[in-house]
C-alpha cells in the first residue's frame, strides 16, 4: 500500500516538513535550578517560619506549659528517641502497609461496582445516588459501626478503609466514565470497537482521568478513617501504628510524643499522595497533554 | 490518470455505497425536524465523489448515516463492507500515541500483533509523517493530527472512505498539500471516496463528481461531473471556472431560502 511512487508535485514534501516544522512547538526540560527555587524554596521558608514562631511562643514564655506546647527539640528528640530504638519506621509500617492493603481491596470492590454503575441504567438508578450520597458522609462515622460489628480487630480497621474509599473510588470511575466524550466512542465504533471492545479500548482508557481522582480522594477518605480507628482500637497485639502512639501520647500526657504522631500522620499521608496519587495523575494527564506546563 | 483508478476497484460490486430515498428527521421545538429529504445516491467502486452544501444541511447528518453511526427515518442505505470515517474533528484518541492510534485500527480489523507495528508505519510514511509512530496525539500540529487521522481511517483498509469536513479549519497551504496527499492516496489505493466540504473550490479540486445538496431539508440540487485532469491545483483556471458556476447554483439555492 505504501508506495513511494509520488503523483505530486516533488516540492510538496519540503514545503510539508517546513509546515511540521513550523507547527510543532519545542518543548525541553525544566532545568533543576528552576525547579528548586519554583517549587522547594517556598515550602521551605514556610516550615522554616512555622519553626521560628513555634520556638519563640516557647523561648518568650508566651506558651511555658510543656504538656501544652512542648518546644521543637522536646519533639525532635521523641523522634529521634524513637528512630534509635528502631521503633520509628515499625509505626510508619505499621498503618501504612494496613492503610493500602485496605485500599488495593477498595480498588478490587470499587471498580467493577463503578464500571456497573456507570454501563447498567438499573444499577445506577438502583444504587448511583446512594453511592454518591455515602462519599458526602465523612467516613470517620463508619468506625463506630464497624467497631460494634467486628470488635477492636483488623477486620474492623479494614472496614472502615472499604467504606471509606470504594464510594470515592467507584464514584470517580462513574464520573469518568460519564465524561466520555461521545466522539470517542463514535470513533470506536467506526473502527469496530463495540460491546466489551469498546468498553476495554475506548471507555475504560478514556475514562481514567476520573478514575485517578476518585482514587487519589479515596486514599485521603481512607487515610483518616483508619487513623481515627487506630485511636479507638488500642489492643497490643493490633501492633501499635500511628494512630495507637497519639492515643498512647495523650494517655501518657507525653504532648512531644502527640506531636511526633501528628506529624507522622501528616507526612505519611503527604508522602503518599506525593509518591504515589500526584504522579500518577500526572502521568495520565500529561500523556493525554492536557497538564500543561505552568 | 483519474480514469485509471477505476479499474482497481473491485468489479465485482457495482457500488461502493447506495443511498435510496433516504430521510432523516430529529425531533425539533415544532414537532419532527426534516433534516434530510429523499436522497438518492450512489457512489461507484473506486469513484471520488464530494459532497456539496451550505453549513448546516445535513452534510454530517449524512456521513453518519452511511457509516451507520444512525439509522435513518425513512429509505436504506447499504455499503460494500464498513466505512471508514473520518471525522470533522480528528477524533484521534489522545491516550494512544499516533502510531499507536493506528495500531488499533488495525488490531479491530484483526491484524495480528507482529504485523500491526510495520503496517502503522507504512501508513504513517504515506501520509509523509514518517517517524510521527510515538508522537502523542497533542504534540503534532492540526496538519499532522488530520493526516494521522486520515492513516488511521486507511488502516481499516475498507473500499468506502467518508471523509467529513477533514480540512476545514486548516490554513491554505496546509490543505493544499492534504488535498495532493489525498489525491495520490485515492490513485494508489483504488478507494472510494465520499467527501464533504462546504468550499467550492476544494469539492471541485477533488473530485470526479460533485454532489450540491440544497438546505432544509437537504436534497440533492444538483451534480457536476468534474472532468478537469489531475493532477489539478486549487488555483487552475478550469477549476476556478466550474467553481464559480457551481457557486452561482449554491447561491441561488440560498437565495431561495431568502425569500421564504
Ligand atoms: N442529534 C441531533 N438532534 C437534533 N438536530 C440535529 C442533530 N444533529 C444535527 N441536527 C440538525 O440537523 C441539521 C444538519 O446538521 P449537520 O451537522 O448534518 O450539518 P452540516 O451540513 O454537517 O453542517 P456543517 O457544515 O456546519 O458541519 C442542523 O440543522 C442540525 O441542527
Ligand atoms: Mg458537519
Amino acid at each position: 500500500m505504501a508506495s513511494t511512487e509520488t503523483t505530486t508535485a516533488p516540492e510538496t514534501g519540503s514545503v510539508e516538513a517546513g509546515l511540521d516544522a513550523l507547527e510543532t512547538a519545542q518543548s525541553g526540560r525544566t532545568p533543576f535550578r528552576k525547579t528548586f527555587v519554583d517549587k522547594i524554596v517556598p515550602p521551605i521558608t514556610a516550615i522554616v517560619v512555622v519553626l521560628v514562631v513555634w520556638q519563640g511562643l516557647i523561648s518568650l514564655k508566651i506558651v511555658d506549659d510543656p504538656t501544652k506546647l512542648p518546644s521543637p527539640s522536646a519533639v525532635w528528640d521523641a523522634f529521634r528517641n524513637d528512630w534509635l530504638q528502631g521503633k520509628l519506621l515499625g509505626y510508619i509500617w505499621t498503618s501504612v502497609s494496613r492503610g493500602l492493603l485496605g485500599f488495593g481491596f477498595a480498588l478490587l470492590i470499587g471498580t467493577p461496582l463503578g464500571l456497573l454503575v456507570g454501563r447498567v441504567r438499573f444499577v445506577r438508578a438502583a444504587i448511583g445516588p446512594i453511592l454518591s450520597g455515602l462519599q458526602s458522609l465523612p467516613s470517620v462515622a463508619w468506625v463506630p459501626p464497624a467497631v460494634v460489628w467486628f470488635g477492636l480487630n483488623n477486620s474492623m480497621m479494614y472496614a472502615v478503609i472499604l467504606l471509606g474509599a470504594v464510594p470515592s473510588i467507584a464514584n470517580g470511575l462513574v464520573s469518568g466514565v460519564d465524561q466520555v466524550p461521545p466522539l470517542f466512542l463514535r470513533a470506536g465504533r467506526t473502527m469496530g470497537a463495540t460491546g466489551l471492545k469498546g468498553t476495554w479500548h475506548i471507555t475504560l482508557p478514556a475514562a481514567l482521568p476520573g478514575y485517578v481522582a476518585g482514587m487519589k480522594q479515596g486514599w485521603a477518605f481512607s487515610w483518616r478513617s483508619l487513623m481515627a480507628a487506630e485511636i479507638i482500637a488500642q489492643f497490643p497485639d493490633l501492633g501499635v501504628g500511628l494512630g495507637q502512639l497519639l492515643e498512647n501520647g495523650r494517655t501518657a500526657s507525653d504532648m512531644a510524643m502527640v506531636f511526633e504522631a501528628i506529624l507522622l500522620i501528616l507526612f505519611v499521608g503527604i508522602a503518599i499522595d506525593l509518591l504515589i496519587f500526584s504522579p500518577l495523575e500526572r502521568w495520565v494527564l500529561r500523556s493525554r497533554g492536557l497538564l500543561v506546563k505552568s | 490518470m483519474a480514469t485509471t483508478t477505476l479499474t482497481k476497484a473491485d468489479p465485482s460490486v457495482e457500488y461502493a455505497a447506495r443511498l435510496e430515498h433516504v430521510s432523516k428527521s430529529y425531533p425539533g421545538p415544532g414537532g419532527q425536524q426534516l433534516v434530510l429529504d429523499d436522497i438518492s445516491l450512489d457512489v461507484a467502486p473506486g469513484e471520488f465523489v464530494t459532497l456539496l452544501g451550505a453549513s448546516g444541511c445535513g452534510k454530517s447528518t449524512l456521513l453518519n448515516l452511511v457509516a451507520g453511526l444512525d439509522r435513518p427515518t425513512a429509505g436504506s442505505i447499504s455499503t460494500d463492507g464498513r466505512p471508514a470515517l473520518m471525522f470533522q474533528e480528528h477524533a484521534l484518541l489522545p491516550w494512544l500515541s499516533a502510531g499507536k492510534n493506528i495500531e488499533l485500527a488495525l488490531k479491530l480489523r484483526g491484524v495480528p500483533k507482529p504485523e500491526r507495528r510495520g503496517k502503522a508505519e507504512e501508513l504513517l510514511e504515506l501520509v509523509r509523517l514518517k517517524g510521527a509512530h510515538g508522537k502523542r496525539v497533542h504534540e503534532l500540529s492540526g496538519g499532522m493530527r488530520q493526516r494521522v487521522a486520515m492513516a488511521r481511517a486507511l488502516a481499516q483498509e475498507s473500499s468506502l472512505l467518508l471523509m467529513d469536513e477533514p480540512f476545514a479549519a486548516l490554513d491554505a497551504i496546509t490543505r493544499d498539500v492534504l488535498h495532493d496527499e489525498l489525491t495520490r492516496i485515492w490513485a494508489e489505493t483504488g478507494l472510494s471516496v465520499l467527501f464533504v466540504t462546504h468550499n467550492v473550490r476544494e469539492a471541485v479540486r477533488l473530485a470526479q463528481r460533485v454532489v450540491l445538496l440544497s438546505s432544509r431539508p437537504g436534497r440533492v440540487a444538483r451534480e457536476w461531473e468534474v472532468d478537469i485532469p489531475q493532477p489539478r491545483r486549487i488555483e487552475d483556471a478550469p477549476v476556478a471556472e466550474l467553481s464559480l458556476e457551481i457557486t452561482e447554483v449554491l447561491r441561488g439555492e440560498i437565495r431561495r431560502h431568502g425569500q421564504h
